[in-house]
């Protein structure tokens, strides 16, 4: 189906009413994922958010509960207000990223109500890239600037239309709910088919980067990454799935708050022990616990890689420390027999 | 500059070979177009990694205090200041250290050229002709229009201290003290300037890549990290982010070489050197004293005096 980007607008407009509506929007000189009022605040010919929507799901700092102490008691608050929300505008990239960080809220015993909460009153809108940035890398990690894989609704753009297919039944339901679908022509089927055949330019190769890793742990491979490394968290804040977090106490006197904030391993505080001791105690260890998380304890945890090849950390190293070539690394790095 | 870069090369070859130093801290070719990356070569046969070029954007000396053993280290005229504030701060080995020097004409802004072309796919640098292939558009700069804009006010392009000096000098004696930017800011109203940080501070995401980046941010444990006492919170609003650079910014105050690294370093967009500006001004206008110009003298707020004027002083 496909439905007019006017009639698509209108249909926005009106879900604003019964939904919270996040969408890319100039944000002081960036596109990032905000609250669009209109579908006229909506930017449209983003490559894609400078920031990866993350933060919406999973708050870079959050009050987990609050509580005071009033006379022999003590009052604990948690409340967490979250209402309908439509995602609008997701890269494939970043659409998978959330079902990523669906896996880490999420095990056998605990589900984080924190997370779910607003994940599960979410409705995704992904859009395909139409457009291919040059640091791109998604199609090297089973994605594609098309994939539907995450979205509930899939748009492809069309120039003054939007080909439009519910992927989920949470998709179903809110499609259902878009006035003004129409037939896709032919012609259209064809701008289709050749946005869904596209590749990203950039590739690497993690075909055994899992498995090579495996017998990394005590490599000299480590040494050449942590020493050029700054150590501050400008990749992995803006990685799309990178989620490690502290949880710690704010207080003053009588009351105070539990708050969850984001940790990152390539920070010098990240594991340290109250002892003093930390078990990473170095640039390259840190490192390689980054790579190590992402392509080795995540595949073997949850059976996916933590990486979708947005390029976001890339773009963002102020030493041009670049994840692809790190990963080449791996792949060349030659294994010691002992 | 391809003579400069034989000579910068030929120097690293030598110290290696003969054992001067155990590694050469010095630029590679980027990954990513218009950008250079930070190497150390170890081995005289690594030495064609090396670059020299518009793209030499970091300030190596912030590598120079954690790299262990003897190293060379090649300094723009910002990074030889940054290393003599190390220096006056005895946080450095002088013998330890090797620093191959070279005249700076200034580095590229890739912000500038992204925000004409858009995300840039691929460029080219060719007789100080720029040209970028971007998302957007093709388009060729001259180098002048890219300049960084630390480079622009730059007095010091030509090293302040080096043991070997590589290709010409760069004349910089027509370089008057600039500070029409921080002029500007201190005609605006507080409440103008409220808004204006207010803006700059939202976007920051604390990620400490300017601090980072920073050779004077070398703090074992940095006033934002420490939990007893605890100054921050992990909160990322504009009031704990501009407690964040303004608690830095004061912390370099008479100690900031004015190197730009921070702003390059900034993922957002934070205009960082604002605040460090305003301080450079105030040391030279208060203290006469400019950041890393003169090994024997101590950084403006080190210099403990019976003189000062200030009422605070006790004197007997």
């Amino acid at each position: 189906m496909k439905i007019s980007k006017e009639k698509f607008g209108q249909s926005f407009d009106a879900l604003a009413a019964d939904y919270q509506m996040i969408a890319p929007v100039n944000d002081s000189g960036a596109v990032n994922f905000k609250a669009a009022k209109s579908f006229s605040d909506v930017k449209l010919d983003y490559l894609n958010s400078k920031l990866p929507p993350k933060s919406l799901l999973f708050p870079q700092h959050e009050t987990l509960l609050s509580y005071k102490k009033e006379g022999k008691d003590v009052i604990v608050k948690n409340e967490l207000n979250v209402g309908k929300t439509i995602f609008f505008g997701i890269r494939p990239c970043d659409a998978k990223s959330m079902l990523l960080l669906d896996k880490v809220f999420k095990n056998d015993m605990f589900t984080d109500p924190y997370y779910y909460e607003r994940r599960n009153n979410t409705t995704i809108i992904g859009v395909a890239c139409n457009k291919i940035a040059p640091n791109c890398f998604c199609s090297s990690l089973g994605l594609s600037p098309a994939s539907s894989e995450g979205s509930d609704i899939f748009l492809v753009d069309l120039g003054d239309s939007y080909q439009i297919e519910a992927v989920t039944e949470k998709g179903k339901d809110l499609l259902a709910k878009i006035q003004g679908l129409e037939e896709l022509s032919s012609a259209d089927q064809a701008v289709v088919d050749t946005v869904k055949s596209a590749k990203t330019a950039s590739e690497v190769d993690v075909a055994v980067i899992t498995s090579k890793l495996d017998s990394m742990f005590n490599h000299s491979y480590w040494d050449s990454l942590g020493e050029k490394c700054l150590g501050c968290n400008a990749c992995t804040f803006s990685c799309p799935t990178c989620h490690c977090f502290d949880i710690s106490e704010e207080y003053r006197k009588n009351e105070g708050s539990r708050v969850r904030t984001w940790d990152s391993c390539m920070a010098p505080l990240f594991t340290l022990h109250g002892s003093g001791h930390n078990p990473r105690n170095n640039q390259n260890a840190r490192w390689r616990q980054r790579l190590m998380h992402k392509f080795n304890y995540f595949v073997h945890n949850n059976g996916d890689m933590a990486c979708v090849g947005c390029g976001r950390c890339i773009k963002s190293c102020p030493v041009n420390l670049d994840i692809r070539q790190a990963i080449d690394g791996v792949n060349k790095a030659e294994l010691v027999v002992e | 500059m391809s003579n400069i870069i034989d000579d910068i090369r030929e120097t690293a070859r030598q110290l290696l070979a003969d054992g001067k130093v155990d590694v050469v801290i010095g630029y590679e070719k980027g990954s990513l177009p218009l950008k250079a990356t930070p190497c150390f070569v170890r081995s005289p046969q690594d030495i064609t990694k090396l670059i020299w070029d518009e793209t030499c954007e970091n300030n190596l000396a912030a590598y120079v205090k954690k790299t262990p053993g003897k190293k060379a280290i090649i300094a723009k005229g910002c990074d030889s200041r940054a290393l003599v504030v190390l220096l006056q701060e005895n946080q450095l080995v002088r013998e330890d250290l090797y620093i191959i020097g070279v005249s700076c004409q200034g580095v590229i802004d890739k912000k500038k050229v992204e925000a004409v072309t858009g995300e840039i796919i691929s460029a080219s640098i060719t007789d100080g002709k720029i040209s970028a292939q971007g998302m957007n558009g093709d388009k060729e700069f001259t180098f002048d229009e890219l300049k960084d804009a630390t480079c622009q006010t730059c007095r010091y392009p030509n090293p302040i201290i080096e043991d070997i000096h590589i290709g010409g000098t760069v004349d910089a004696a027509q370089q008057a003290v600039a500070f029409e930017d921080v002029i500007e800011m201190e005609n605006k109203s507080i409440q103008e300037r409220q808004v204006y940080f207010r803006e700059q501070m939202s976007k920051c995401i604390r990620c400490y890549a300017c601090r980072n980046a920073c050779p004077m941010c070398y703090c074992q444990e940095c006033f934002v990290d420490s939990n007893a006492p605890k100054w921050l919170t992990g909160g990322v609003d504009p009031a704990e982010n501009l407690m964040f650079q303004a608690g830095r910014a004061l912390h370099l105050a008479g100690r900031c070489v004015d190197c730009g690294a921070c702003s390059r370093a900034c993922p957002q967009n934070v205009d960082i050197r604002a605040l460090g500006r305003k301080l450079a001004k105030d040391c030279l206008e208060m203290y006469q004293h400019e950041s890393g110009i003169n090994v024997d003298v101590k950084p403006a707020l080190n210099e403990y005096s019976t003189e000062d004027p200030e009422a605070f002083l006790v004197k007997e």
